[in-house]
């Protein structure tokens, strides 16, 4: 079980560790800097400092404990040929790491939708060309928090490095099996409500908010969806809409249990014209049992006057699936030790959450 | 002479000396080049990915705001002064 959290906020990034009393701030860095991105992995830890003026920056945390800037994912020239991209060739957003089992494999998730990986633990990076010159690119379209599209999950096969599923916010989920040198957009079932009737089924127009697979049985993924909650069983090749999901199918986060393929949590809110949540009520949501049914779970969270919303990358999962956090835009966060039947508050009046990770 | 001054904010995160590129009429993206030849650091934190000034960094040459922001291409006289701070817009 993990006993350090990471909490990427609007001011800073913020170290909550596991006392004998209880969960507590141990650290801060960055502090006044927004952080859009953090994620530790083997031993180090990656950080995205989202700098206002001087533009989205990436820092490394190495073994040794010592923070240092590394280089940046950096778009290529934009060639003359392409004046019709509705999207522009600069990093925007660095918005979530995700490891491969590849030794020192690892990817950024961006806005304005490009891949980059690294192959030496975020020292250098590339872009995954195939996939940003894919003609059906230029169709993906922003919601995400601005003007542009964004990457918002990687999803690396445990049982295979070469096979990368990533979701669009918004552009659907594509899928490669070559490591990267072809992509398909494969989110068949998908419908949304937001787009002329005749295009609901598309496959681009899919707003994936988040998409987490369960790593022991990796062909189980869940997706917190604009429109639903939605669940493949075959990798994301297919998709069904799970229409049982309690108080909304509304929200931004989930997160599938490490081990049961039948399990995942929810952090839902009112959709989505008001983005907050239901009756002023903050409540996380699971399902035990593939998304048949799901129970709302509320003992520790506050259930009067609570606008909280959660961002995707805010709530998080240990390897355990017993340990569970959450950080909201008020800057509360929530942790659970008992697979989120119930919930303490850190006592602390964090900035803005845009992401949690155990470390 | 051209000399590039950087605003103090930008020590924060790493050294941003005033640099003296010595008497020859230049443009403002050769200028900055020169800076970034001896500072590679530097560059992300001014110009985005395609060498355009970033949206809400202000540069200042000979005291009139830089006109072309996408190509660089304001002349810089020999004894011009350029100034980079960050704007007043967002952030």
């Amino acid at each position: 079980m993990s006993d350090l959290l990471h909490v990427a906020t609007r001011k800073g990034l913020f170290e909550i560790a596991r006392t004998k009393d209880g969960w507590d701030v141990a650290a801060s860095h960055f502090l006044g800097d927004p952080i859009s991105a953090v994620a530790t992995i083997d031993g180090m830890t990656l950080a995205a400092p989202d700098l206002g003026h001087f533009g989205p920056k990436l820092w490394r945390r190495d073994r040794a404990g010592t923070w240092a800037e590394m280089a940046m994912p950096t778009f290529p020239e934009k060639p003359e040929d392409a004046e019709d991209d509705p999207h522009p060739w600069t990093l925007g957003r660095i918005w979530n790491f995700t490891p491969s089992a590849v030794d020192g494999r690892v990817y950024a998730g961006t806005m304005p939708g490009g891949l980059f990986r690294s192959d030496d633990m975020g020292e250098t990076w590339s872009l995954v060309e195939p996939l940003w010159r894919h003609p059906d690119r230029k169709k993906w379209f922003g919601v995400a928090g601005g003007e542009m599209p964004g990457i918002s999950s990687v999803l690396v096969d445990p049982r295979d490095a070469n096979h990368v599923t990533v979701g669009v916010s918004t552009g659907g989920v594509w899928s490669t099996r070559d490591g990267g040198d072809t992509w398909a957009v494969i989110n068949k079932g998908m419908v949304n409500e937001y787009m002329p009737p005749d295009q609901q089924g598309d496959s681009i127009p899919q707003d994936i908010h988040q998409l987490s697979q369960c790593p022991a049985h990796p062909d189980v993924v869940w997706c917190q969806h604009h429109s639903a909650i939605f669940r493949s069983t075959d990798g994301g090749e297919n998709w069904v809409m799970v229409d049982a999901a309690r108080p909304t199918g509304f929200g931004f986060a989930v997160q599938a249990h490490p081990t049961d393929p039948e399990t995942a949590w929810f952090v839902p809110a009112e959709k989505d014209e008001r983005r907050i949540p239901l009756d002023g009520k903050l409540v996380v949501s699971r399902t035990r049992d593939g998304g048949k049914s799901f129970e709302v779970l509320s003992k520790g969270l506050p259930q009067k006057h609570a606008y909280d919303l959660v961002y995707r990358h805010a709530l998080a999962v240990d390897e355990s699936g017993e340990r569970l956090a959450f950080g909201s835009t008020s800057g509360g966060l929530w942790i659970s030790e008992d697979a989120g039947d119930s919930w303490a508050a850190l006592d602390a009046r964090l900035p803005p959450v845009a992401a949690v990770s155990f470390a | 002479m051209p000399v590039v001054h950087f605003t103090s904010q930008l020590e924060r995160f790493l050294p941003a000396p005033n640099v003296d590129l010595g008497g020859e009429p230049m443009t403002l993206g050769a200028a900055l080049a020169a800076v970034f030849d001896g500072h590679p650091a530097l560059r992300s934190y001014i110009l985005d990915d395609q060498g355009a000034l970033r949206r809400h960094v202000a540069v200042f040459v000979g005291g009139r705001p830089a006109v072309d922001r996408i190509k660089l291409s304001d002349p810089v006289d020999g004894d011009a002064e350029i100034h980079v701070f960050q704007a007043l817009s967002g952030g």
